[in-house]
């Protein structure tokens, strides 16, 4: 367990926590290397079956991050990512899936030390529950 | 190159041929500390820490390895305990000379050197001659050592401020103790000393003269401080370049003058802030707590040098009381200021609000103010909250000083019941107000534009973007104090401006750029090429690059795969076209950036070879993976290969996309006949587009016509009647008087709205390509003080048009009292109507003009004369013009006497009495309310209103004039509260939005929208629900969605909230994002 190195699959809307992201990386700001990224339009595109397909797949947590409420490129897809992912988390939490698997942050273009900071605490909460057992497929 | 072979501590190593002993053993991971020493400085072996043992078949000896070479067959040792017991004297010899360097005492902690043996000095410097070399390496040579043996120090020649130092703190940023301090610095070579303080950070940290201005610069590059950078002046230092691996530092670059040819100038230089060091009295540079707003704002940024924790300068520590202090360098004649800046009030309650986020209940907020002006849209509720919900504390004084004692500023302050009060406070922040800029005051000067007596740009009345010189515009802070929605407003106000003045040149520079026919890849199977990108160093010395691009190659359908130096350079796109033609290539990955800068030019570049430029994917190998994993370089790379995988997946899944052409009407319907329609109105007939222009009335004019004076006293009527004779006689504009909107069809570009005739119940039917809404506001109708029960009750306005026709009326009165906030403010109408101070104070200096006996007395919560009409208020005070303040909960009473007189009661605040006034006339100064029928209106074109009926428009600062729907504008007091010019720049500023789109020809849609499967829908509706563009139209008859293609902004919430799988968004399918989550490389087969 103490050498468990979770895999985690964020998925970073393009107009802030993208940003966010490449600030971090303009910044030099270290985070740990266990993440793989998708780059969706909006917070609001994910659909919770991406993220229940992530988890089928064998990563160990989820990422989703959007732009600060109020700041959303397309108004209001923001609010609506919240929404789907509290039900969602419900839900997971229903079939025994830890809620701490999936996360949900606010990181905007300017935010580069939060979105290392983001990353740093969510691998570490994935790595308090160990891999992930449920949904996963046999391979 | 020659190899040499040597030992340290037993184990070999090879190095180069002249190589010192230090720098093999630092190439090798070997500590060997160091004081005196800098790669960039020659060595100079002074401080004798980085003693090493040498063995000479058996004769040892000790040498400082910085000066000493390596050569073949040399054995050293680093730890021996010579060594060691040498460096603990030096060490200890060292602290007692300085004992009280930080780095001394690491190094001796280091080392187990407890304590000197040696009497201790008080010295700060170890003579290691760091800074005279780099002194004189920069070619100034202003320091040198003087005086010998035990009086040997660095300095000046004869001890006096040097004539040839530069001031460039090259001597303070080697030296390794604290020999050098700021206060050090003379200043007599005319530059800024380095450290600087950052401009950005509002000088709360220091740069150099390279540096990236801000975080977000575009472009994201450092730029030297060419005025206070040494190699500017005396030809030394130059270690940027050196060090700069890239080589893109270039001193000979020069200044060039260029000359533009343009038809039109807007002079936008804004505000520069008031520097609060004039006001002695507040001790903003003798007391280091005392702070201005702008560094509070950076205090408080995520981003900025705290991360956004709030910190005291002085000591680092938490502050447990913050206090604000408004009006600083505003509504101050002793300072020269004696406008008000409009902007303070509300960002001080946004920085206490953002504090008390910050820290919790753990800080007490106070705002010293004189009236809170938060008289913008949805502000007065932002006030309220801060009060409520934060407990902010709120008040009402200007405090007259600032002291400090035992770092505890006292604030004192005479508070309202006229007691003299002290207040401690851990941090004081000053809100600054606004200069006009000096720039743009110079630029203002050369052009010959009139200004105020402060500087701030005059406009022609009635036409406040534009300035006294024919063809030169403003907008902004330039022409008076004003926030963001206001400014941006202007800024669109001035295009419509431009784009009337400039209309005969449109569209004669523009040039068209010719790409080849896009290949059809329909049914042909993916080729995909793929380019890793070294970057430089960038990527490449940290991310296995070629072991990336050998990857590429084992995926399927990828044809060809190569890693190079730098993807985005000229010739890789020359070759990447080459590349595509000969292998064939549909699809193009490249693994290098972030695709928000680069992928723009990749997609032109396989544009140029002939594919859809949507056949391109991206994985950012750079900012995602060398520059954040830089000590995992394996990890990097698994990651980088990764990415890319998933790009590839997710490539061979993608289709061309094709913005598709939709016509544009070129013309415009324009709801609502008031100031703000007409304007608009003009704007654009000017301009040879067609204007509908429908008014419910049976005249144009609006609320307009029930103003006589503006508020700085000019007449409206003879402007108003011009512009109805205008707006009449053109023959672009077609007015629809006494019609309302009966329905309305069709989206941007294309609008087809019926209008429903009143005096004949007929339906006209008319075209048009965008929808500029100003519909305007109604006069609160008071319910409370009397109005309507007693004939001397009035409002402003009805007030205002007995001054206007009947002065020996007013001459006649010798009470008048004014109540203000009348149906604003209060729980019916949460908000303030910000007109009414201003039409209150018009009015009582009209009144005082005509009749100077005649007593008038203004009952307020606050004055908020914002921006340059303070100086309004204050010449009403001058003329005699009594302000008495009430509390929200403590109103003045009014009742009838016999003989149609008023009796105002109300209690005195400062002398705390209740007192009764005697008055002839009580005039109401009564709100403003949203139009009745706005939620008609609002359901027509699928528009949102705020709690309290005005439309809302897309975003309150940086949208003002926009509405979320695409091709729908508004303008005026339909929006929220406003004075004549306000409404004025923004019905020119959504005339300027609704030209973006009458101008074009066609609308190219976005290409990257939702698409809907009609086999796949099942009419659940979820899609329309989340759709903030109103871009999902359902058809009724089929029982589906539809999307709109002009209207689709290409967010996907529709996608992903589609119960069925039906709604998907192109670019980024489910399927192609299903795709790059499967293609788990490294990560999963661990």
């Amino acid at each position: 367990m103490e050498n468990f190195e979770p895999k985690i699959m964020t998925f970073l809307c393009n107009w802030c926590s993208y940003a966010g992201a490449d600030l971090a990386g303009v910044s030099r700001l270290q985070y740990p290397a266990n993440t793989r990224v998708i780059r969706v339009p909006c917070s609001g595109r994910v659909d919770p079956l991406f993220i229940l397909k992530c988890l089928q797949d064998g990563y160990d947590g989820v990422l989703v991050s959007g732009c600060h409420p109020g700041d959303c490129h397309y108004l209001s897809g923001n609010y609506f990512a919240r929404r789907k992912f509290a039900v969602l988390k419900a839900s997971l939490e229903f079939i025994g899936v830890e809620s701490e698997r999936v996360h949900f942050s606010w990181v905007s273009a300017g935010e580069g030390e939060k979105f290392s900071q983001v990353i740093s605490k969510v691998i570490e909460s994935v790595k308090k529950i160990g891999p992930a057992q449920k949904l996963v497929k046999k391979r | 190159m020659d190899t040499i072979k040597l030992t340290i501590n037993s184990r070999e190593y090879k190095a180069e041929k002249g190589m010192t002993i230090l720098e093999v053993c630092k190439e090798n991971n070997i500590y060997i500390p160091t004081l005196c020493h800098s790669s960039i400085l020659e060595n100079y072996g002074a401080c004798r820490l980085c003693v090493v043992e040498l063995d000479n078949r058996g004769r040892k000896k000790l040498v400082t390895s910085c000066t000493h070479p390596a050569w073949d067959g040399l054995t050293v040792n680093t730890d021996s305990e010579r060594v060691l017991k040498s460096r603990k004297m030096t060490i200890e010899l060292l602290l007692s000379r300085c004992p009280q360097e930080e780095k001394l005492q690491e190094l001796a902690k280091f080392y187990s050197v407890k304590e000197t043996r040696f009497i201790d000095k008080d010295e700060n410097c170890i003579l290691c001659g760091l800074c005279v070399r780099m002194c004189q390496g920069l070619n100034t040579n202003a320091i040198s050592f003087i005086n010998r043996g035990h009086e040997r120090e660095v300095n000046t020649p004869y001890s006096t401020e040097s004539d040839v130092c530069l001031t460039c703190g090259a001597c303070a940023s080697i030296c390794p103790m604290s020999h050098f301090s700021e206060e050090k610095f003379g200043n007599n070579s005319g530059l800024t000393p380095v450290p600087k303080k950052s401009r950005y950070e509002a000088g709360l940290v220091k740069e150099s003269n390279i540096a990236v201005p801000f975080t977000q610069a575009v472009p994201n590059m450092p730029v030297i401080d060419r005025e206070n950078c040494i190699h500017f002046h005396n030809g030394g230092c130059g270690i940027c370049q050196e060090v700069c691996e890239a080589e893109a530092i270039d001193y000979e670059q020069e200044d060039e003058t260029v000359d533009i040819e343009a038809g039109a100038v807007v002079i936008t230089g804004g505000g520069d802030v008031f520097d609060p060091d004039l006001l002695y009295k507040y001790g903003y540079t003798r007391y280091k707590d005392v702070i201005t707003s702008l560094e509070f704002e950076r205090i408080l940024s995520a981003s900025g040098p705290f991360g956004g924790e709030v910190v005291r300068l002085s000591d680092n520590k938490h502050p447990d009381k913050i206090a604000f202090m408004q009006c600083i360098g505003s509504r101050d004649e002793s300072s020269k200021h004696g406008y008000c800046s409009s902007v303070c009030c509300m960002y001080a309650i946004k920085e206490a609000i953002i504090a008390k986020e910050h820290m919790g209940n753990n800080v007490e907020i106070t705002i010293y103010f004189m009236d809170i002006r938060c008289y913008g849209k949805d502000f007065e509720k932002y006030y309220e909250r801060a009060q409520n919900k934060y407990g902010i504390r709120f008040i009402r004084t200007r405090a007259y000083e600032l002291e400090e004692k035992n770092n505890q500023l006292s604030v004192n302050y005479c508070s309202p019941d006229g007691t003299r009060q002290i207040e401690n406070q851990d941090m004081v922040v000053l809100s600054v107000g606004f200069n006009p800029s000096s720039s743009s005051r110079q630029a203002a000067a050369k052009l010959k534009l009139a200004h105020n007596k402060n500087g701030f740009i005059k406009s022609p009345l009635y036409e406040p973007t534009k300035t006294t010189h024919e063809g030169v515009f403003t907008c902004g802070v330039i022409n008076g104090p004003k926030d963001i929605p206001e400014t941006v407003a202007e800024a669109s106000a001035v295009s419509a401006n431009i784009n009337e003045f400039l209309s005969s040149a449109r569209g004669t520079l523009t040039k068209t750029k010719e790409f080849p026919e896009e290949l059809d890849i329909f049914n042909l199977v993916p080729r995909i090429g793929v380019f890793v990108c070294h970057c430089g160093i960038n990527i490449g010395s940290v991310v296995d690059v070629k072991k990336v691009a050998e990857h590429a190659k084992t995926l399927p359908n990828v044809i060809y795969a190569e890693d190079n130096q730098y993807t985005c350079s000229q010739d890789s796109q020359e070759r990447i076209k080459e590349l595509v033609q000969e292998y064939n290539l549909n699809r193009v990955v490249v693994a290098s950036c972030s695709p928000r800068t680069h992928e723009p030019l990749f997609q032109e570049t396989i544009r140029e070879a002939g594919l859809n430029k949507y056949l391109f994917e991206m994985a950012n190998i750079r900012d995602q993976c060398s520059w954040v994993h830089p000590n995992e370089p394996e990890k990097a790379t698994e990651k980088s290969i990764d990415l890319l995988t998933m790009a590839v997946n997710k490539a061979r899944l993608l289709t061309p996309l094709k913005e598709s052409e939709i016509d544009v009407l070129k013309s415009s319907m324009i709801i609502g006949g008031g100031v703000s329609g007409m304007n608009a109105a003009l704007n654009l007939a000017a301009q040879d587009f067609d204007v509908v222009l429908v008014e419910k009335e049976n005249s144009l004019g609006g609320f307009a016509k029930n103003i006589k004076y503006n508020s700085f006293g000019d007449e409206i009527n003879p402007y108003l009647e011009e512009l109805i004779k205008k707006v009449e006689n053109n023959s672009k504009i077609t007015v629809f008087k006494n019609c309302d909107i009966q329905h309305v069809d069709g989206y941007i570009g294309n609008y087809n709205t019926k209008l429903l005739d009143r005096t004949n119940n007929t339906v006209n039917e008319v075209t048009h390509g965008t929808v500029i809404i100003t519909v305007g506001a109604d006069e609160y109708k008071p319910k409370e003080f009397l109005y309507g029960k007693n004939k001397n009750v009035k409002t402003q306005t009805e007030f205002e048009d007995i001054i206007h026709k009947d002065e020996a009326a007013v001459k006649k009165l010798d009470n008048i009292a004014m109540i203000q906030c009348v149906g604003s403010r209060n729980d019916e109408h949460p908000y303030c109507s910000r007109v009414c101070c201003q039409e209150a104070v018009k009015n009582a200096i009209k009144i005082k003009e005509i009749s100077p006996d005649t007593n008038v007395y203004v009952f307020y919560r606050d004055i908020r004369t914002y921006g340059l009409q303070e100086e309004n208020y204050r010449k009403a005070r001058k003329l005699g013009v009594v302000f008495i303040r009430f509390e929200k909960d403590n109103e003045p009473e009014a009742s009838s006497l016999d003989n149609g007189n008023i009796a105002v009661s109300f209690r005195e605040e400062l002398i705390g009495k209740e007192m009764e006034l005697v008055v002839d006339k009580l005039i109401l100064s009564a709100g403003i309310v949203a139009n009745a029928n706005n939620h008609k209106l609002a359901q027509h074109f699928k528009l949102p209103l705020n709690d309290d009926g005005f439309f809302l428009e897309a975003h309150v600062k940086l949208r003002p004039v926009d509405f979320a729907t695409e091709g729908v504008y508004l303008a005026g007091t339909c929006h929220a509260p406003k004075d004549m010019n306000e409404s004025i720049s923004q019905s020119l500023a959504a005339a300027g939005r609704a030209l973006t789109v009458i101008t074009k020809d066609k609308l190219t849609t976005n290409a990257v929208i939702s698409s809907i499967d009609e086999n796949l829908c099942a009419g659940c509706k979820a899609c329309v629900e989340v759709c903030a563009y109103k871009a999902i139209d359902f058809d009724e008859e089929k029982k589906i969605s539809k999307v709109n293609e002009a209207l689709c902004k290409g967010c996907g919430a529709c996608a992903a909230s589609c119960r069925s799988g039906a709604a998907d968004l192109k670019g980024f399918t489910n399927e192609q994002i299903f795709s790059a989550i499967d293609s788990l490389e490294t990560l999963l087969n661990e």
